[in-house]
């Protein structure tokens, strides 16, 4: 909410307009109600659950949901699948979360760079992005988690070099078309360096598409997470995430069909919260765009 | 035409350069490098690994690599399967089939039904139509696809038992039927995301080209609105529908991995999947790059057919 502070009066924020148009877009409210309890879910959930993402109960294998104390069932060890279910979030969305920083990160300055500059060196920029774009991300990823041991932090790094390219693309159009206003005249004039006008007064109005993308990236990057770890490529057990939580429950899928379904209705409902709030941000704060 | 032809090659030409740099790149980032194929066997010593650095000229500048390894990929020579030896290009050939049948097939599956729901939402804005499309297509973007696949099979092998629940067909029955009943839950599985994609663009072109004067000439002349829709608005909003469906190719293809590996599909999704397994980076490499070159020539065709069809590109 301070990103949205930034652009409106600097008292009495809650009342402005974007405040406002967001707040009335109730599917956003809802990924915003849906987030925060998911997220409350994962900080807090493991403190009162009654037993730990770890314990191994063999005699409790295959429990089906709502089993004594085990609310969610348990897997094929007899770990409690409520437990695993939030450790996971835990690590799914704070990979997912991290992924989007950095590659809004070298997005927005591939952008920047490229809209700003122009010339060859805004054409090599963007062709490189149209290359990155040519493979189909899961095929370029699945080959970087095969080289690279994917650790936590690695898959992060591989999640985010896979999808900096939208940003990178919407930050060109933007700082593009603001290039020849005349604040950024007006600042030539002054004698401010091309850095200085590029993150000072530039990059500050092309916030809105920034956010808006940000917000889509999170989805994106849950979902390409839980692809490569449900393939095994991605975060490795026994650190559990959404996608790992996934990779056995094919051959169980007959007698215990709870151990596929719970996790991905978790992924669905993270993702489909990021995308409504992803979509409220852009009716709030006027971005144009062709995208769904 | 011919000058657009020109531009419009060159353009792919280039992007075509920058995707073998980046492959090459994710080939030198593979464990033990163009090496890996000899790393693997026991018998060899770092004697015999310096000896064979030196034969397959790694110890050139990386540019001089790059440029070998180039020009090798341009005449067809893309190394050999660490498995059983057969040519890359041979062992993708033998996989394309399988994959171009489930994705022809979903992608038809999606052009209908997003068109349709597309144009009802336009024609229809803002009722209750146009609502649910809107939050539907937003809940089956967010959904993984192979948990999708993973429902369906539940549901509808394990539970109903309509559909087989994976393989592109039952050994010893080759028929057409026994073909398509394999097909049409993964198919289906498949297409619920671009389903999703086509109808908000199909919505959005709907509306852009419902806006133009040449509605309004039509609806002047007296015609019915349901000739106008069919005959005057569809027409154009599918248009640009031609250049999507080129943009769509590597989310198809990212869709057509998974979906294959939860259906044990035999197509170069799964086969890309078995080759990392089996550390076979010939063929790992060889799909990532056919896959690219897959994704460029399908864009290219798309603009191409889109200058045929419409006057206003090739000659503006």
């Amino acid at each position: 909410m301070t990103a949205l502070a930034a652009n409106a009066e600097p008292s009495r924020w809650w009342r402005s307009r974007t405040v406002r148009r967001f707040t009335s877009h109730h599917l956003a409210l809802l990924g915003v109600a849906m987030i925060a309890v998911l997220t409350l879910a994962c900080v807090f959930g493991p403190h009162l659950l009654p037993y730990d993402s770890l314990y191994i109960d063999l005699r409790a294998r295959f429990s089906p949901p709502l089993t004594g104390d085990h609310y969610l069932g348990t897997d094929p060890l007899g770990r409690d699948v409520a437990a695993r279910l939030f450790m996971a979030g835990r690590t799914s969305l704070l990979v997912a979360f991290s992924a989007m920083l950095l590659s809004t990160l070298i997005g927005t300055f591939v952008g920047v760079i490229a809209g700003y500059r122009g010339g060859w060196i805004g054409a090599a920029l963007m062709r490189t992005v149209d290359g990155f774009l040519s493979f189909p991300s899961i095929f370029l990823l699945l080959a970087l988690a095969a080289a690279l041991k994917p650790s936590p932090a690695m898959v992060t790094v591989i999640v985010a070099v896979t999808s900096w390219m939208e940003v990178a693309r919407i930050v060109e159009a933007e700082v593009r078309s603001l290039r020849e206003r005349e604040f950024v005249l007006a600042g030539r004039m002054l004698g401010l360096s091309g850095t200085h006008i590029m993150f000072r007064e530039i990059l500050p109005n092309a916030m809105g598409p920034i956010i808006v993308a940000a917000t889509l990236t999170v989805a994106r990057a849950i979902l390409l997470e839980a692809y490569i770890s449900f393939l095994g490529y991605g975060i490795q057990p026994p650190l559990p995430s959404w996608g790992n939580m996934l990779e056995g429950a094919q051959q169980y899928l007959d007698s215990a069909p709870w151990l596929a379904i719970i996790p991905g209705a978790a992924i669905t409902m993270a993702v489909t919260s990021f995308n409504f709030i992803g979509d409220g941000l852009r009716d709030a704060l006027d971005v144009r765009d062709d995208r769904v | 035409m011919r000058g657009f032809l020109l531009n419009r090659l060159s353009q792919s030409l280039i992007l075509l350069l920058i995707v073998s740099l980046i492959g090459f790149l994710v080939l030198n980032l593979l464990p033990g490098g163009p090496l890996a194929q000899f790393g693997l066997d026991p018998s060899m010593t770092q004697d015999d690994l310096d000896r064979l650095k030196e034969q397959l000229g790694l110890n050139r500048p990386l540019w001089m690599q790059y440029l070998d390894w180039a020009w090798r990929l341009l005449q067809g020579d893309w190394g050999h399967s660490f498995r059983d030896g057969a040519p890359v290009l041979a062992v993708i050939g033998r996989h394309v089939f399988a994959t171009l049948l489930l994705m022809g097939t979903s992608t038809a599956i999606a052009i209908a039904i997003g068109t349709w729901i597309g144009i009802r939402g336009a024609t229809h804005r803002y009722s209750l139509f146009d609502h649910l499309a809107t939050i539907g297509a937003m809940v089956a973007l967010s959904i993984p696809t192979f948990w999708f696949g993973l429902v369906g099979i539940y549901i509808f092998s394990l539970r109903l038992g309509w559909v087989p629940a994976g393989n592109m067909y039952t050994i010893g029955d080759g028929s057409v039927l026994n073909y398509l009943h394999h097909l049409i839950l993964p198919s289906i599985v498949l297409s619920l995301v671009h389903v999703a994609i086509w109808s908000r663009y199909m919505r959005t072109a709907t509306l852009d080209a419902i806006s133009q004067d040449f509605v309004k000439t039509a609806r002047a002349k007296g015609l019915s609105e349901r000739r106008v829709i069919m005959k005057h608005v569809v027409g154009n909003a599918l248009l640009p529908m031609i250049t999507l469906a080129g943009v769509q190719l590597p989310s198809i293809l990212t869709g057509a991995l998974v979906t294959e590996t939860v259906f044990t599909w035999p197509g170069m999704g799964r086969l890309f999947l078995d080759s990392l397994g089996y550390s076979d980076y010939p063929v790992v490499m060889g799909l990532l790059m056919f896959s690219a070159i897959l994704v460029i020539l399908g864009n290219l065709i798309a603009d191409i057919v889109v200058a045929i069809v419409d006057p206003r590109i090739r000659l503006g």
